[in-house]
Formats: structure tokens, C-alpha cells, sequence
């Protein structure tokens, strides 16, 4: 579902990924580690043709990226740093309007659907901006999947959530992969990644420095793993 | 016509390549856009607000500013009109923007299956909307205040097409703008000198109008606007998918 090949990303003289390989099966859910900078964000951009990769092959659902970015795109769900979400529009009116802007068919039904699967159906007619940092990331989540994509990004969806929220994300991405769909998240919680996720993947210097696959390491080995790997 | 096929598990996927079905997303796309920045407007009433109370301020210090006599009032109308039109639509155009950038929704925008150019068009006809509602809220007021009847067809008409102008410039510059820190001083620095054929075109055309000239003195200013209007129209639906691209 997702193939990359020798990706590099040069961003003016300094590279930041160099030469990355990476494969996701249809209904995998893999998670992305790494320590700050080391390209996580960069990368899902470029997954998301947000960005363009200065060499290397990429392909989403079988679509070369940037030349079918259209396409791409229409297969593809992103929950990144920052909600995407206008203050001054409702739960409601955030989601229709993304709705309107992928074509979903019966769009008000499946508002309903995914409001309620967020736990945000009581808020709907409220602002935006009057919601918590959770809410708005419950509902971020809720405008990703809103066109029910078969590739959903996760760009650290658990930054700045308390414990109740983490958990109520958790059982939404969990819900997310238990649908059949291609789940990419990047992290830095090492406990969560491994508590999610089928395969870690682990991002170093521009390069994926090691790979896991759940039941191949303990969870408790996954600490000294990774600050080996992110050393080296 | 190729059969519409649909993939297999998700929503809106619809793959349907006919031009018509194309045609209908693209259409669909741009009247959201606008639905949405509306939307936000009447609720907020941040750029309305703002960008109203700066043009009724700029016709109010001119009023006083030049104490005009009738003649010398219908000389200056329409540089008048044209200048607090321009800065007060540079106000609305910045902070358009802005909004979408401020909170990163310019990436939801760029995230949907969309031709880019429809994230344009959506945008600067939701400006040009908030640019017509201030124009026909200043143009009675400045009427009433320099006693000048500024309801001529041919000056609504200068004022639409010249308004069309400025917009389509104006926001292909401000997406550009908005990636920089210091977005509220480069958009002005960027715009005013790329919209001056089309200002004193319409200043012209304005002038031509108020005072009673013939149309085959104002045709030329008008034709100019018009050539203006469509060329950059154009460069924008080429180039707009290239200035939001990181």
C-alpha cells in the first residue's frame, strides 16, 4: 500500500532523508520512532504530497507520487501535528465542509457515523474553538476518516493529550486498524508504539535503522534497542 | 466514456473520469471553499469588520483632509474611491491567509483529491465576496459624505471588473506571502506594483464615468481591465498548485 525506494529529502544544503526505504502491506499498522529531526514529519509529508521528494521512488496505493498526487490523495487520511480544523465552524460544519471537499456520498449520515465514533456527537453545533486540545484531536482524527480512507498518517497524534483522551485515540486507532486499513503513526512513546502497533520501525539519520516486527523483541527490550539504533 | 469504478472500502472514492464528473468535483470544491470562508466571516466578522471600519475611516480623513468644493469632489472621487478600496482590500486579502495558515489548515485544504487551482478560485471568490460587500456598504456612505451619486451602471461595472482584478492578483500573492514571517509587509510590497495597470485603468474608467465622457474615451481603460482580468486569471490557474507547495 505504501512503497518508498532511496527517498531523499534535501531541505537547501542540509539532507534530511537519505536514501530511505520503507514498505507497508495493505492493512499494516506500522509504527515510525525516532528522535527529533530525524525526518518522521518530513516523510509523512512527502507521503501526504504535501512535499516533494528531491529523488527516490514513492507510491500510495500503487499511485506515484508527486506525477498521481490527485489520486493519492483521495485514498489517504492525515492527522498531523496541528487539528487542520477553523475555529469559527462547528464539529458539524468542519466535517461537512472536508465532506463537500471529498465528494462523500450521504454526508450526513456518515457526519453522524463518525461524530459519534469520536465521542463528539453531543458537541457537534459547538465552535471549534471552544473545544479542549483532546476534542480537537478527537475530531481531527474524525475529518481523517471521514472519507473512510484505506491509508490513514498519524503524525503524533498523542502530543499535548492527557491520559484519558491518549486512551480514548488509542481505541480510535485501534478501530482504524481493525477496519482492514494501512495505518502509519509516528512516535515517540516507545510503550503505546509497541501497545499498537504490528511493526516498529525506527528512524535514524535520514534512514530506517531497524525493524521489528511485534512478538520478535519484548517490550521491555524496546528502550535499549532504540537508543542503540539512534546512537549507532 | 470510461465505466465509474469505485474503490473498494472507501467513501467519495468514486473514480468516475468523465469530464462532466470532474467538472462537478471541481465546481463542488470551489463553492465549499467559499461556503466555509463565509461561514467562518459572518461569525467571526474579523475581516468584514476590519476591513469596513478602515475604509469608512479613510473617506472620512479625506473628506476632511482636502475640503473640496462640488467640481473639485467629482476630480478626485474616483482616485479616492480606488485608494481606500485597494488598502482596505490588502487588510481582507492578509488576513484570509493567514487564517488558513495560522492553524495549518492550508495542508487539510491541500490534502483533498482536488485540482489545486479550485483551492484558488474557492479562495479569491470568497474574497471577492467580503471586497463587494465593503464597496456596497463605502459607496452610499461616500456618497451621502462628498454629496457625489456614485450609482452609475458604467461606474459599478469599472468597480466589478477592476474589483475581479485585484483579487485574482491578490490572492495568488498573499498564498505566496503567507509562507513568510514578515506576510503583512511583503504582501503590499509584492501587490501594489503588479496591480497598477489595472488601478489606473479603473481610476481612469472611474474618472471617465463621473464625469459624463463618451464611451469611446472610457472603452480603452475598460478593455484594459478586462485583458488584465483574464490574463492573470489564467497565470494563476497555472501556477497556483507551484506558489503552495512547500
Amino acid at each position: 500500500m505504501i512503497e518508498v525506494h532511496g527517498l531523499v529529502k534535501v531541505f537547501g544544503l542540509k539532507p534530511i532523508l537519505r536514501g530511505l526505504d520503507l514498505r507497508l502491506d495493505e492493512g499494516e499498522f506500522v509504527a515510525l520512532l525516532g528522535p527529533n529531526g530525524a525526518g518522521k514529519t518530513t516523510l509523512l509529508r512527502i507521503l501526504a504530497s504535501l512535499s516533494r521528494p528531491t529523488a527516490g521512488e514513492v507510491k500510495v496505493g500503487g499511485h506515484p507520487l508527486p506525477a498521481r498526487a490527485g489520486e493519492a490523495r483521495r485514498i489517504l487520511g492525515v492527522v498531523s501535528h496541528q487539528p487542520l480544523l477553523y475555529g469559527d465552524l462547528s464539529a458539524e460544519e468542519n466535517l461537512k465542509f472536508y465532506g463537500r471537499m471529498y465528494g462523500v456520498p450521504r454526508l450526513d449520515q456518515r457526519i453522524a457515523q463518525v461524530l459519534k465514533t469520536v465521542g463528539l456527537w453531543p458537541r457537534r453545533r459547538d465552535l471549534v474553538r471552544e473545544f479542549s486540545r483532546g476534542m480537537q484531536q478527537r475530531l481531527s482524527i474524525g475529518r481523517a476518516i471521514l472519507h473512510d480512507p484505506l491509508v490513514v498518517l498519524f503524525d503524533e497524534p498523542h502530543t499535548g493529550l492527557d491520559q484519558e483522551a491518549s486512551a480514548m485515540l488509542d481505541e480510535v486507532l485501534q478501530q482504524v486498524a481493525a477496519r482492514g486499513r494501512t495505518v502509519l503513526m509516528t512516535s515517540h512513546d516507545l510503550t503505546r508504539a509497541s501497545d499498537l502497533a504490528e511493526r516498529i520501525d525506527i528512524l535514524s539519520k535520514g534512514v530506517i535503522a531497524g525493524s521489528y516486527r511485534r512478538g520478535e523483541i519484548a517490550a521491555s527490550e524496546l528502550p535499549e534497542i532504540y537508543r542503540e539504533v539512534t546512537r549507532a | 466514456m470510461p465505466e465509474a469504478a469505485s474503490l473498494p472500502g472507501t467513501l467519495g472514492a468514486v473514480q468516475d473520469l468523465s469530464f462532466g464528473s470532474r467538472l462537478r468535483g471541481y465546481l463542488r470544491a470551489i463553492g465549499a471553499v467559499v461556503w466555509k470562508d463565509l461561514a467562518a466571516e459572518l461569525r467571526s466578522r474579523e475581516l468584514l469588520g476590519a476591513m469596513l471600519v478602515f475604509a469608512l475611516l479613510v473617506i472620512l480623513i479625506f473628506n476632511f483632509a482636502l475640503e473640496l468644493d462640488v467640481r473639485a469632489r467629482q476630480t478626485v472621487t474616483s482616485g479616492v474611491l480606488w485608494a481606500t478600496f485597494t488598502f482596505a482590500g490588502t487588510l481582507g486579502l492578509n488576513r484570509s491567509m493567514a487564517i488558513e495558515k495560522d492553524r495549518g489548515c492550508l495542508d487539510g485544504l491541500l490534502l483533498a483529491p482536488v485540482d489545486r487551482s479550485a483551492l484558488y478560485f474557492g479562495k479569491m471568490l470568497g474574497n471577492l465576496a467580503s471586497m463587494m460587500i465593503v464597496e456596497a456598504i463605502v459607496l452610499p456612505v461616500y456618497s451621502v459624505l462628498y454629496s457625489t451619486n456614485l450609482f452609475n451602471p458604467g461606474l459599478l461595472l469599472v468597480i466589478l471588473l477592476g474589483s475581479i482584478g485585484y483579487t485574482v492578483v491578490g490572492t495568488l500573492l498573499s498564498a505566496m506571502a503567507v509562507q513568510a514571517r514578515t506576510r503583512d509587509v511583503l504582501l503590499p510590497i509584492l501587490l501594489f506594483p503588479v496591480i497598477l495597470p489595472v488601478l489606473v485603468a479603473a481610476v481612469k474608467a472611474s474618472t471617465g464615468y463621473l464625469q459624463g465622457l463618451e464611451a469611446v474615451d472610457i472603452l480603452p481603460w475598460l478593455n484594459l481591465i478586462i485583458v488584465f482580468d483574464v490574463i492573470f486569471t489564467a497565470v494563476a490557474f497555472m501556477v497556483f498548485d507551484y506558489v503552495v507547495e512547500e
